[in-house]
């Protein structure tokens, strides 16, 4: 570090800086989910391992009487043996329903699921006919899990990707921290909904609790009713032509459509005032600079 | 993390003792350390205490631990004499548990501490309908022990308990009688961050404690709000403003079932409400252990208050 001159750090990028100063070591290793795929190979949308399923093929599973670790082997069971279309009976709350499914797949679950439901996926198509328990969709990477009655809280905590819908209202922490993807609600969500969200967009038609968008860092959440207050750092912003039209596109698509449009929905993004986590600390500022 | 679950027939009487049991087996995974029912059956005429004398860690202390358990109970019996008493029913449950029933003029609160000045004894309930079990073990323990799967009522409040701020035993279990306020008790899951604070508020005030527990504050605090004279909804409202921590709780009298939420909504509630019957509990599979068909459920947001009538 000594070695470093004062004018070679001033022809550096900052982020060469950053390296040349010894600031950061982080390294990558580990297995990524990235590292499955081939960049060039631009039509392979699946994991290696995916089983192939045909959609036509279609099964009913009793869950009455099945513990959630049974219910979850056994779609995966079925899975392999080609059924693409799963009908899940009686869930009766359980909790963890259907959680890690990696590949294609439409389910249908016929009733109401506990919590941590539906978590953990990447690319079915979920549909539950009654309400769902707290943390519906954690860490969902991509596919369209549609509820159609309430949900509870953290509601779609983490999310990364694709469609998360509830028809009905969500509790509290609604997409709490979630990196992207989109989370649809046809009623109201409870206090402190996109709390420290990072990308991605929500769309509330009905009223939001206080603390909305409490330290997001980015993304943007769309309210069609009421907003009781808004969290540090969420500001509201201009809903521009571009958004009414993806808004009208996403909410018309699962039957949400407000009869007066979507003119008055409130757009609310990250104000930026506490952005400072990939800037250096003025210590460092001094060092370098 | 600890379950809770109520429940309200409204009109009506119903198996409440088997329903909670179903409920709170449902949340057995919530917590497996005790279990305790806060039942209302039919009112009668007279009082019924439940009471007992003795902890499970006594139990365990060889045979000499009877001849204790008579002295407490006959000193027990002479001081509910001295007292005017007039003791109609009196029921051995087990060993260390009893179950009595009497007609009495006096002051309860006075009644209730010169009994529990007896070594061991605790008095858990008294009211016209109220009755208080609480044991270690899962709620098929505690109901097969208690005999709880034929008790007819109207509502109840249970409780599946994991240890976290206080020990394994009966007097840290909940529900908590709001002492010596007739027909009220209160189950709670969550942590009650001025817990200290506030006891020593109600303790300067006169109120006793019988644990460590800060659900047992819960009690003590409601017991003092309707003292005062004010309403359920009013005191479960006020506790949202003057209660520290992270709570969910539910209050039941002899004919109410109340709910609170703290401002962080951080601890669950699923509820059911029908013409008939509400229910409410931790997780939805405790209402789907008595209501297996399709129903709706919702979950009540931040600082929000319920009180519903029998």
């Amino acid at each position: 570090m000594a070695s470093i001159t004062e004018n070679e750090l001033k022809s550096m990028t900052q982020e060469e800086r950053v390296k040349a100063l010894g600031m950061t070591s982080e390294q990558l290793t580990g297995r990524s989910m990235f590292m499955e795929f081939d960049p060039g190979e631009t039509e392979r949308f699946e994991y290696p391992w995916a089983p192939q399923v045909d959609f036509n093929k279609r099964t009913e599973l009793d869950t009455a009487d099945m513990t959630s670790t049974e219910v979850n082997s056994e779609i995966r069971d079925l899975m392999s043996k080609g059924y693409g279309t799963i009908v899940l009976k009686n869930p009766r709350g359980k909790h963890s329903l259907a959680v890690g499914i990696l590949s294609k797949l439409n389910l249908i679950i016929e009733g109401s699921t506990g919590y941590f439901g539906v978590g953990l996926i990447d690319g079915p198509n979920v549909r539950v006919n009654g309400r769902v328990g707290w943390s519906c969709g954690e860490n969902m990477m991509s596919g369209t899990v549609l509820i159609e009655k309430n949900a509870g809280s953290t509601f779609g905590a983490a999310i990364r990707g694709g469609d998360l819908v509830c028809k009905g209202s969500v509790g509290s922490r609604t997409g709490i921290d979630m990196k992207g993807g989109t989370i649809i609600v046809g009623g109201d969500t409870g206090a402190l909904s996109g709390f420290m969200m990072q990308r991605g967009r929500m769309i509330v038609c009905g009223n939001a609790g206080k603390n909305l968008g409490d330290s997001m860092y980015d993304g943007t959440i769309y309210i069609g009713g009421e907003i009781k207050s808004y969290g540090v750092d969420a500001v509201e912003a201009e809903l521009t032509q571009l958004d009414k039209d993806w808004l009208h596109r996403k909410l018309k698509q699962y039957g949400l459509l407000p009869s007066k449009g979507v003119d008055h929905f409130t757009k609310v993004v990250a104000g930026k005032q506490l952005w400072n986590y990939d800037n250096l600390e003025p210590t460092e500022k001094k060092l370098i600079l | 993390m600890c379950g809770i679950a109520g429940l309200i027939h409204k009109g009506k009487s119903s198996s409440v003792g088997f329903e909670m049991t179903q409920m709170l087996q449902a949340l057995k995974h919530r917590g497996p350390d005790s279990t305790g029912y806060a039942v209302y059956g039919n009112e009668v005429n007279d009082l019924v205490m439940r009471l007992k004398i003795a902890e499970a860690e006594d139990m365990q202390r060889g045979s000499g631990i009877y001849a204790e358990l008579d002295r407490r109970i006959n000193q027990i019996d002479s001081f509910i004499d001295e007292h005017g008493v007039k003791v109609t029913k009196k029921d051995k449950i087990n060993d260390y548990s009893y179950r009595y029933e009497f007609s009495f003029n006096g002051d309860l609160g006075k009644l209730a501490e010169h009994i529990e000045e007896v070594n061991g004894a605790e008095i858990l309930s008294v009211g016209k309908g109220l009755e208080l079990i609480k044991d270690l073990g899962d709620a098929s323990d505690v109901s097969n022990a208690y005999g709880l799967n034929s008790f007819k009522g109207t509502h109840g409040i249970g409780h599946t308990r994991m240890a976290t701020e206080s020990d394994v035993d009966i007097r840290s279990a909940h529900p908590y009688w709001a002492f010596p306020y007739n027909d009220v008790s209160v189950v709670h899951n969550g942590q009650i961050t001025n817990y200290w604070i506030m006891r020593r508020q109600m303790e300067k005030k006169g109120h006793r404690f019988t644990s460590n527990c800060d659900s047992e504050l819960l009690a003590v605090y409601t017991a003092h709000n309707l003292s005062l004279g004010t309403s359920l909804e009013n005191s479960l409202k006020q506790s949202i403003e003057e209660i520290d921590g992270v709570f969910t709780y539910l209050v039941a009298t002899k004919d109410q079932l109340g709910m609170a939420k703290d401002t962080m909504a951080a601890k669950p509630l699923v509820l059911y409400e029908s013409d008939d019957l509400i229910a409410m509990a931790s997780e939805e599979v405790a209402i789907r252990a008595i209501l297996p068909q399709e129903i709706d459920t919702s979950d009540p947001y931040d600082e929000e208050v319920r009180v519903w009538q029998a």
